[in-house]
């Protein structure tokens, strides 16, 4: 596997990444590609899902090493259980956020993973937050990261517009598939299927746009 | 190192003990290269069909340019319904799986419960990710359990990624031309052990480090069928003269027998309790 080493920071697979998340009236969109690569030269899986829900209403999106990120979440999933068995109550996005956020920041020399963390909690509703690789914690209503993610910052900046309908937001996020098509038409380490998770009050809805049916560009 | 209760985290952060003997060995080498671990330089694949999993490996390790062993077992048994492949480094994939399997068995025992892929899974994920990659094993695990049929794979960081089909090692990116374009889903059982075969054939024939035979794992619901192997190599070579001597072919000269002299230091007599 040597052979495949490498010019990215990252030792060993690597989800060099799109991943995006909006805040709408009512819930909240995230979206991801689904490519993983060792090197930026061979992809080792085409369908990896990096939306992963780490309780009833809040996911983290992976961005970074996939080893680190999926042993992050692995911890942030069991604090998080055990967090809402003592209050017995689901926790709030924050706190998984802060978790998350925790884990990075005291670990911070030996990992390299970052994440957007997003959901419902029945204090603040629909929530976006974004923990960077050195442990930065940030809310915001609209977030993207990952490799892929420079090549959309115009386009998000452009097109996102603050309490959107859940309809005008899946156009944004599947024209957030606009967003994440147009990121993996660029950036090379970014590709495969999208996945789009729609999380509000009543539940969670998880969506995958295969590759035929993403939309096209004058180029394609 | 067999944990009574495997759910036990081990103590946090990394153990430095052998880093002071490494370089102190180092020592010894004098500005010389340190001697690398053996390689198994290899071709593994593995399938998901519609009743089970089969896996697929070549049977060469290779030390170098030497080929140490002709019919090395890559495919490593786990528990009875969970079967490893391991490329990279030998003693590695070895060990790793060695423990894996003492580990599960002991949960067996204690639980009452036939293990989880999942759990093998998680369980190699915790361990390789503990040791970031120093660790150099790369592998497939395949298994049936009352969840259904899985095939996952481990890397060395400790990343893992649930598959329908894929190869690893030195040959992966033969075997996985041969996998992408004849795997379907819910293939019949014959299908999918031609298509494993014909994988590691081309990482055989396109890659140095893979050769030899082929060994088949198929595991389905009712029981594993290891075949090992699956399919030899045409290139057989043939002995022309036995190279084993029979006692006497080398004439005895002189012969001196010179007895130790051992004293007795000391001596304990310990008594066993029995009734």
């Amino acid at each position: 596997m040597e052979k495949r080493s490498t010019d990215s920071q990252v030792k060993g697979v690597s989800t060099g990444t799109t991943i995006l998340a909006a805040v709408y009236d009512g819930g909240v969109v995230i979206g991801s590609d689904s490519r993983a690569s060792i090197g930026g030269d061979y992809v080792s899986s085409k369908t990896i899902n990096k939306l992963i829900q780490v309780h009833d209403r809040i996911f983290a999106c992976i961005a970074g090493s996939l080893a680190d990120a999926q042993a992050v979440t692995k911890a942030a999933k069991s604090h998080l259980s055990f967090h809402s068995v003592q209050m017995e109550t689901p926790p709030l996005v924050v706190a998984a956020a802060s978790v998350l956020k925790e884990l990075c920041y005291r670990n911070k020399e030996e990992l390299q993973a970052g994440f957007i963390t997003a959901g419902w909690d029945r204090k603040n509703g629909p929530q976006v937050y974004v923990v960077s690789l050195g442990g930065m914690l940030i809310s915001q209503p609209v977030t993207i990261a990952g490799s892929g993610s420079t090549y959309i910052y115009g386009y998000v900046d452009a097109k996102y517009k603050p309490n959107m309908s859940r309809e005008q937001c899946l156009q944004f996020a599947t024209n957030g598939t606009d967003a994440l098509a147009l990121a993996m038409g660029r950036d090379n380490v970014s590709g495969g299927v999208v996945h789009l998770v729609v999380i509000t009050e009543e539940g969670v809805e998880h969506v995958v746009v295969p590759g035929d049916k993403l939309p096209r560009f004058h180029d394609e | 190192m067999a944990l009574s209760n495997v759910l036990q985290t081990p103590a946090a952060g990394f153990n430095f003990d052998n880093a002071t003997r490494n370089a102190a060995l180092q020592s010894f080498f004098k500005g010389a290269e340190t001697p690398k671990a053996m390689k198994t330089g290899t071709t593994i694949a593995g399938v998901v069909f519609k009743d089970g999993v089969v896996l697929g490996a070549d049977t060469r390790a290779t030390s170098s340019e030497v080929v140490a062993d002709k019919m090395c077992a890559k495919i490593h048994y786990i528990a009875p319904n969970i079967y490893c492949c391991g490329a990279g480094t030998a003693a590695d994939t070895e060990k790793t799986t060695e423990l894996l399997s003492s580990n599960l068995s002991i949960f067996s025992l204690n639980s009452g419960r036939k293990p989880r892929v999942i759990m093998a899974v998680n369980i190699l994920q915790d361990m390789l990710y503990r040791y970031h990659g120093q660790i150099g094993a790369n592998l497939i695990l395949g298994g049936v359990d009352c969840t259904g049929n899985h095939l996952f794979t481990v890397g060395p960081y400790g990343s893992v990624i649930k598959v329908p089909f894929l190869s690893m090692g030195s040959g992966d990116l033969a075997a996985l031309g041969i996998l992408e374009d004849g795997f379907r889903p819910n293939m019949e059982l014959n299908e999918a052990k031609e298509l494993v075969r014909a994988s590691i054939q081309a990482g055989i024939m396109c890659d140095l480090g893979s050769g030899n035979n082929i060994d088949v794992c198929v595991i389905t619901r009712q029981g594993v069928d290891y075949i090992r192997p699956y399919r030899e190599s045409e290139y057989k070579d043939d002995r022309k003269i036995k190279y084993k001597y029979r006692p006497g072919t080398t004439p005895v000269l002189t012969e001196k027998v010179v007895p130790l002299k051992l004293e007795v230091v000391a001596e304990t007599v310990q008594r066993m309790d029995t009734v």
